[in-house]
């Protein structure tokens, strides 16, 4: 757990000290510590570079580390309530149907504040659950879910998302996201006010799910083993899905669709740490911003001075992984 | 203050069985049409008591467990344990009640079989408790027992189907429920850990006067290790009784659509029962 969270930290200072402005890693610091403590450090400090730093960098980090989190979380949720070790919020759909939803209230201009909260997550959320509860349906079969209709069901359902929603991106030019930020996913717009968003969704669901960790141990066995050890099935699964479907869709409302983080990151932690939800779970979103804030600093850094969507690169990684786990899978878990 | 009664008229929880079924008819809906698959089942399980269900492959036997733990709804009929519809319990007080070791239960491939045990202490944990040393010694107990302490932190998917099996009947040992469901307890095993097993359950019946319903495909073996014993036959009960009076020749031979010898054991008595020899 320390080293995991030594990890992070590591991250999250190189995530800020880097960029395509070249500034001086003490001056980032000043910039920090001032801003955080309140001492009086940074005034030699241009201001540009504080504002690089302070609102350019680090929400982009935090941003980042956040959607790596919720999705490396609600990765592990789905594989558990699934059974199958490839479910993950892009592979199964819900990812890019939380794009899809995000995109049409984007695209229909109206105001989504709630009393100062955003609601773009909630229409990602519907468009997350429209996904869940569809690719459920079509990909069950009897009591479990086969990792070919699952993987199927998601795909195609992914397919109908994305096209409808580059449609509506496409037609619509008055909007300051681009396509490929939404469908590919990137951090470049961050700001203070999308961590804003973010957070009211993606905190209360990360702690059901952390709350649920030895339940959904359980829930990893058969549904009928599970219910002779006193589980809820059905109300259990649904508060899972929910919740995981909710943080997913938080995390792309501000990210657009970014793949394969919910199944590399669950995958090394059980290697390294076991199955049991319980460290499982806190271990994924761990590892998840990290692994995500650092994909998003080679997405700065790699092609400079333009950007790639820290998908593609999320991709490159998980892609291979993927493939190598179908290969093995054979439905075991 | 009331007199104490006598020892004998006392409500003694003896007298409550654990498991009360009556009339039970179950029917599965599948392509639209309905099949029976129970008619009319009617049995009761005690404390301190072994009930062995036999009959033939599609009998009933595991729909019968399953309306047990409310895995299937019955058309008609009750089911109670210790005296409540299973019907009006949670899933939690259903497992507080009575442990099922299934068929073939599918275990996850990457869980070892201590996380796989110490699962039977589920029911009684809240949300956020987790597993005290209380519980990890229950477990532990029920491994030692079963023989499967020693492959305690090797992962499910590394298990032989035996050791995979016994980690199941470790689990609900683990639950410490007081009636105990075994669906084929010994269909994986060798004759050592049959033996084992079924010495194991006899052992929680007579100490702990914990009852067991269990389905049992080898009729020698559950002559010799039940008290009573239920024959189905295409969902309905075909006979009930002491071993010696359900495992008959002309009933078996019935039942099972093949001819069957039953003869005494030299030693205990018991019957065993063969498939009948022909002789060319």
């Amino acid at each position: 757990m320390s080293l995991a969270c030594a990890a992070l930290l590591c991250v999250v200072m190189i995530g800020v000290a880097l960029g395509p402005a070249n500034i001086p890693l003490d001056a980032t610091l000043r910039v920090l510590v001032s801003r955080l403590t309140g001492a009086d450090l940074d005034s030699n400090v241009p201001a540009t570079w504080q504002t690089i730093v302070w609102d350019v960098r680090l929400p982009r980090v935090l941003l980042a580390g956040l959607a790596g989190g919720t999705l490396a979380m609600s990765g592990a949720t789905y594989q558990g309530v699934f059974r199958n070790p490839l479910a993950e919020p892009y592979l199964i759909g819900v990812a890019t149907g939380a794009a899809l939803g995000a995109t049409i209230v984007i695209v229909s201009g109206v105001d989504v504040s709630l009393g100062g909260v955003s609601a773009l997550p909630l229409a990602a959320f519907a468009g997350a659950l429209v996904s869940v509860v569809t690719v459920y349906g079509v990909a069950r079969v009897g009591n479990s879910v086969p990792t070919t209709t699952l993987i199927l069901a998601g795909v195609a359902l992914s397919s109908l998302a994305t096209a409808v929603t580059s449609y509506l991106m496409l037609k619509d030019t008055s909007n300051t996201l681009s396509v490929f930020s939404v469908v590919l996913g990137s951090f470049n717009t961050a700001t203070w006010a999308k961590v804003a968003w973010v957070l009211p969704y993606a905190l209360p669901a990360s702690v059901v799910i952390l709350a649920h960790g030895r339940v959904l141990n359980v829930l990893s066995l058969d549904e009928e083993q599970a219910r002779a050890l006193g589980v809820d099935v059905e109300r259990t699964k649904l508060i899972l899905l929910g919740a995981a479907s909710l943080a997913s869709a938080a995390a792309v409302s501000v990210s657009g669709t970014i793949g394969f983080v919910g199944l590399i990151v669950p995958h090394a932690v059980r290697m390294i740490w076991g199955s049991d939800n319980r460290a499982l779970l806190p271990m994924s979103i761990f590892l998840g911003a990290a692994f995500l804030i650092g994909a998003d600093v080679v997405a700065r850094m790699a092609d400079r001075p333009s950007e790639i969507p820290v998908g593609i690169i999320t991709a490159f990684c998980g892609v291979p992984f993927f493939l190598y786990l179908l290969r093995r899978a054979r439905g075991a878990y | 203050m009331a007199k104490a009664l006598p020892v004998a008229q006392r409500p003694s929880p003896e007298h409550t069985p654990l498991l009360e079924v009556r009339g039970l008819t179950v029917a599965y809906i599948r392509h639209g049409r309905s099949r029976i698959a129970l008619r009319g089942v009617s049995l009761n399980v005690s404390p301190g008591e072994v009930l062995g269900l036999v009959g033939p492959n599609g009998s009933g036997k595991t729909t019968l467990i399953r309306a047990v733990t409310g895995a299937v709804k019955p058309l008609s009929g009750s089911v109670r344990l210790l005296g409540d519809d299973v019907a009006s319990l949670s899933q939690r007080e259903r497992a507080l009640r009575a442990a099922v070791v299934p068929q073939e239960p599918v275990l996850p491939d990457t869980f070892t079989a201590l996380e796989i045990v110490i699962m039977g202490r589920a029911p009684h944990l809240r949300l956020l408790q987790n597993e005290g040393v209380g519980d990890l010694e229950k477990a532990r107990h029920s491994m030692l027992a079963t023989a499967t302490w020693e492959v305690a932190d090797r992962p499910a998917g590394e298990l032989s189907g035996g050791e995979r099996q016994r980690v199941v009947v470790a689990r609900a040992l683990a639950q410490e429920a007081p009636l105990l469901l075994l669906d084929e307890p010994t269909a994986h095993l060798d004759l050592g850990h049959q033996a084992a097993v079924l010495d194991l359950m006899r052992g929680l019946c007579r100490d702990d006067g914990r009852g067991v319903l269990a389905v049992v495909h080898d009729l020698t073996l559950a002559a010799r290790y039940c008290d009573r014993l239920v024959l189905l036959s295409a969902g309905e009960l075909a006979a009930a009784g002491r071993p010696k009076d359900v495992l008959r020749t002309d009933l078996l031979s019935e039942v099972y659509g093949a001819a069957v010898e039953v003869f005494p054991h030299p030693r205990t008595g018991l019957p065993v029962v063969a498939p009948a020899a022909t002789d060319g």
